[in-house]
């Protein structure tokens, strides 16, 4: 076992505080931050990944496999609402021939009705395909 | 500064080692599963970052601080971390009156200037102070 660059005493935090201040600040309203915010969020960060870990493992599949995957998560972000924020960088996976199917679908209900943006009605479709059939 | 994408990414040694203590032993991570935590942690931290920035503009203040985070816990809705944040924060406050005592004994000259300079007391942190004073320097230039 390497022996632990920081400090030889058990750790507050183990997230580096500069690295998180970097990240901080990167949001451009934020002028400065104080020292204590600095370490109080660098924790919080540290409670949220074991908290997200730890959900997503109770609440996943994985759990039969004794193994946390990424579904496991996306599926949490998915499904609880204080990880909602989430759903964006941690979405669903598809298969790339559901996802082909469904962007032809979309390009289908765009020239029926192309004001409506996302119309996910199949009925359409089918009263179209009827009336060829029927002339 | 962040200069290149990587820079708002969190080391993912430390973030495997804080999952793997936090799930029972011999659970397997995967990869995947590994960089999406890590990715949500930088998210989380520009997350909580807005929320509590939100707090210090409304009390019109332009430097966060540990009552804004905690604010901003709660707003996020994870005020289970609240207490755990509050109960480190007392250690670690603690731990760094510790250091800057041992750090007065050495150089007790520049310290007392800085303190003069200093408008808050709690804003204690090195770096920010000599932003600060940058700043008030270009003020200054200015007029």
């Amino acid at each position: 076992m390497a022996a632990r660059l920081s400090g030889g005493e058990n750790r507050l935090v183990s997230l580096p505080l500069s690295r998180i201040r970097v990240i901080m600040k990167s949001s451009p309203e934020v002028s400065s931050i104080n020292q204590d915010a600095l370490f109080l969020t660098a924790k919080a960060t540290e409670l949220f990944v074991q908290y997200l870990a730890t959900y997503s493992y109770k609440h996943g599949r994985g759990k039969e496999k004794n193994a946390l995957t990424y579904s496991d998560l996306s599926h949490t972000a998915e499904e609880c609402e204080t990880f909602q924020f989430l759903a964006d960088i941690l979405p669903k996976k598809i298969l790339a021939s559901k996802y082909l199917k469904m962007l032809e679908k979309e390009k289908r209900d765009g020239e029926v009705g192309e004001d409506e943006e996302e119309d996910e009605e199949e009925e359409d479709e089918d009263e179209t395909v009827d009336e060829d059939v029927g002339s | 500064m962040a200069e290149r994408p990587e820079d708002l990414n969190l080391p993912n040694a430390v973030i495997t080692r804080i999952i793997k203590e936090a799930l029972p032993d011999g659970v397997n991570i995967s990869k995947e599963a590994r960089s999406a935590i890590s990715r949500a942690a930088s998210v989380f931290v520009l997350y909580a970052t807005s929320c509590a920035n939100n707090f210090a503009m409304k009390g019109k203040r332009k430097t966060l601080n540990a009552g804004d985070v905690l604010s901003a816990m709660e707003e996020m809705e994870f005020q289970r971390f609240v207490a755990p944040l509050k109960e480190s924060l007392e250690v670690y406050r603690r731990e760094q009156k510790g250091k800057k005592e041992a750090r007065k004994d050495k150089d007790k000259k520049a310290d007392s200037e800085e303190q003069d300079k200093s408008r808050e007391e709690e804003n204690d942190d090195d770096d920010e102070r000599m932003e600060e004073e940058e700043q008030n320097d270009e003020e200054e230039v200015d007029n």
